[in-house]
């Protein structure tokens, strides 16, 4: 195998390696979960996908095809990460989190995760008819 | 040149999984634990696949590929236990 190849597919590696890394360190380092939260949301998932480019080079440079399963890999990653992110942060919400200790919104109605029926609603009635009541 | 970063990325991939270990174990909430084990299948997944560089065959990524699945779906199951108490209503 070429040299340069090699040495493409040792970078991605040891790329990907540090990545996943510093994902668990920030995990176990960081202070409470939304802030934890990060380090495997993100980079967790780039150094899967380091892993996944040197793969991909390597069997290209070796047997000479583009296998599909890690395209499939990648795709799939990328795409359920943040979904996962999402829902665990709004489980902690609902579970540990009290709205009273957040930050207010701007906007006239709270956070939407701790709206009511009769919240979405109202608000529903409010833009249906277009009226400028202040809530 | 390979051989020794496979090497290094075994290690990497390893103390992260024990970081998560720790976190499993340790996680003050329940959601802490959901993302220590959400993790470790992401982890794994990196292992199978440096696996596969290091003995060139292509088999063990359909495996890879199952355990993405099976983990996202475990994660958001969890999630759902805890937000609404039951998973599928």
């Amino acid at each position: 195998m070429n040299i340069y190849i090699e040495a493409l597919i040792a970078f991605h590696i040891i790329l990907g390696a540090f990545f996943i890394f510093v994902g668990s360190f920030g995990m176990i380092k960081l202070p409470e979960l939304m802030s934890r939260l990060h380090g495997p949301s993100k980079a967790t998932t780039l150094g899967v996908g380091g892993f996944l480019v040197g793969s991909m080079i390597h069997f290209g440079a070796t047997e000479g095809r583009i296998s599909i399963q890690e395209i499939l890999i990648t795709f799939f990653l990328f795409i359920t990460a943040p979904v996962t992110a999402h829902f665990i942060a709004k489980a902690y919400m609902h579970a540990e989190l009290k709205p009273e200790k957040l930050p207010k919104p701007d906007g006239r109605y709270g956070w939407n995760t701790y709206a009511s029926v009769e919240d979405v609603k109202l608000a529903a009635r409010e833009q249906a008819t277009g009226s400028d009541l202040q809530g | 040149m390979i051989n020794y970063a496979l090497a290094l990325g075994f290690i990497a991939v390893s103390l992260a999984l024990l970081m998560n270990l720790w976190r499993l174990a340790t996680g003050p909430t329940v959601m802490d634990r959901v993302l220590a084990v959400d993790t470790m299948v992401i982890n794994t997944i990196a292992l199978i696949i440096l696996y596969g560089i290091r003995e060139s065959t292509a088999v063990y990524f359909e495996s890879a590929l199952l355990m993405a699945m099976f983990g996202f779906i475990s994660t958001v199951a969890y999630c759902r236990f805890v937000l609404r108490g039951d998973v599928i209503e």
